[in-house]
């Protein structure tokens, strides 16, 4: 059964904090450049990127916008054609700070992908990262510095991140391993990995 | 997909998304690094036995702007003319360990042999076989057009409505082969116009208008006009008296491309014998996407190359 861990109201606070770490960790919103990283990531970058702005009023120049991985992944002989999505990269990159966005962080190794497309783009002097979930399991060392909530799972068990722009609703939920099978959409499926 | 062999049984779905890819792939030639590392480690053979360099080199850029490594072959010079048979060279390249093979043959159907024989278990692309079918050109030409109407908002649509005048001789191209269909699929309307000796003799099955007439078909307002290229090598008996006769009765000269509305799109696939089907101003206006066409002829073949070459390939 799915259990639903964080509904819309705690979706919000999570970016709402996200957004003033961010500005705490940057001190304000100076040369800072989000990128979402498609499907969800891109929404969530979107939302940051309003939020720091109402924050910071003097921050009008928060420069947001997407960035596909799929032409970096390290499974692409593995599984079925992926599609790629669009990159959207608004401007030089060239010395900025840029925060990447993704849904669930799990094994990693999307944001492995996203540091080598990063680097085709151009020298970004620091690049974080922002996650609305971490659920765990490591498979590269990479770390988030921004997370909307830790949840930590089993293997077994799969994460569904439904958000208002993307699926028409709006949770997080977590399906309890083994007995419910993994037959969900797969667009959920790609969203854990 | 596991083959690109024709345009025709391709369906809108796969087109559409074939050309969305080559949206993303035109974008990484506007990056500071123009490389992908997708197809790394993979081997992408071009194997010629035709003459061909635009085709062969704009394959060439696309595979090696995914990183993959390419292996030249043309029949010139090599064991082809010693006697050896297609089988043999593709069980040659099959034991080298090509991923990929874009073929181009003289013979149609060449392609589709090296596809379903199993003499060699690589991706293959049909570089235009005979005068059968270039699916690539055809490709690349919906994509152009997609973009000149649609600009970036290209993403996700077919040429619905669109109608496109193909000139020239249609009996030889099989770039008129391929863009029918494919164009068709996409939604746009297609006519031929051509000498009557240049065109096939049974149009019946295929979905397209034709008639003899240029001046009336340029006054009827076309979205896009086609100029094909008088392929010399193929005029092997006298389809028309001579080529100054062809150029004043089907050649787009600065007459009738003064009649063209300034939004009509110029296209010819090159490359062009100026003056003959084609009149410089019009090649050189700002309606031509000539060399568009070979701009974005890059992108699409870097989309048909990740489509078949990545992703598991016993599951597609």
């Amino acid at each position: 059964m799915a259990r639903t861990v964080l509904n819309q109201a705690d979706i919000t606070r999570a970016l709402t904090r996200i957004s003033h770490e961010i500005l705490e960790s940057n001190r304000g919103a100076e040369n800072l450049v989000i990128l979402g990283i498609p499907t969800r990531g891109v929404a969530l970058a979107r939302r940051i990127a309003e939020t720091i702005a109402r924050i910071e009023p003097t921050a009008s120049d928060v420069r947001v916008g997407s960035l596909d991985v799929t032409m970096y992944r390290d499974d692409l002989g593995q599984t079925r054609t992926r599609t790629p999505t669009r990159t959207e990269v608004p401007g030089s990159i060239d010395g900025v700070t840029v925060v990447l966005v993704d849904d669930v962080l799990y094994s990693g190794r999307t944001i492995r992908a996203a540091l080598d497309a990063l680097g085709d783009h151009g020298r970004p002097t620091i690049v974080q990262l922002a996650v609305l979930v971490d659920r765990g399991h490591r498979e590269l060392p990479i770390r988030a510095d921004f997370v909307g909530k830790n949840l930590p799972s089993s293997t077994e068990e799969r994460i569904n991140v439904h958000l208002l722009e993307v699926d028409g609703d709006e949770f997080v939920s977590i399906d309890g391993g083994r007995l419910d099978g993994r037959v969900a959409d797969d667009g959920a499926a790609e969203d854990a990995s | 997909m596991r083959h690109l062999l024709s345009t025709k049984g391709l369906s809108r779905g796969d087109a559409i998304r074939l050309l969305d890819i080559a949206e993303d792939m035109a974008d990484v030639a506007n990056r500071e690094v123009k490389k992908l590392p997708t197809l790394r480690g993979k081997t992408v053979v071009n194997l010629f036995f035709e003459d061909s360099t635009r085709t062969r080199i704009s394959f060439e850029a696309a595979a090696k702007r995914l990183s993959a490594d390419v292996i030249n072959f043309s029949a010139k010079g090599s064991s082809v003319s010693k006697g050896e048979s297609l089988k043999d060279t593709a069980q040659t390249l099959a034991a080298m360990g090509a991923d990929g093979v874009v073929i181009r043959h003289p013979a149609s159907g060449a392609p589709h042999v090296l596809a379903e024989s199993g003499w060699i278990d690589a991706g293959i692309i049909n570089a235009g076989d005979g005068t059968h079918e270039h699916p690539t050109q055809a490709l690349l030409d919906a994509f152009t057009i997609r973009r000149r109407l649609h600009r970036s908002a290209a993403r996700g649509k077919g040429l619905d409505g669109v109608t496109v005048t193909i000139v020239g001789d249609v009996l030889h191209s099989r770039v008129a082969r391929s863009n029918l269909w494919l164009l068709t699929t996409l939604g746009a309307h297609v006519t031929f116009i051509a000498p009557p000796t240049l065109l096939p003799m049974d149009m019946s099955a295929w979905p397209a208008e034709s008639g003899f007439d240029l001046d009336a078909a340029i006054d009827a307002g076309p979205d896009v006009v086609m100029m094909l290229r008088i392929q010399q090598e193929r005029m092997n008996a006298a389809f028309f008296p001579n080529s100054r006769e062809y150029s004043r009765r089907w050649g787009l000269d600065d007459e009738r491309f003064g009649r063209l509305a300034p939004t009509t799109i110029v296209m010819h696939p090159g490359p062009m014998n100026r003056g003959l089907e084609i009149s410089s101003a019009a090649a050189d206006s700002a309606g031509s996407t000539v060399r568009e066409q070979v701009a974005n002829g890059v992108s699409v073949r870097m989309a048909a190359l990740y489509l078949l070459l990545s992703g598991d390939r016993e599951d597609s």
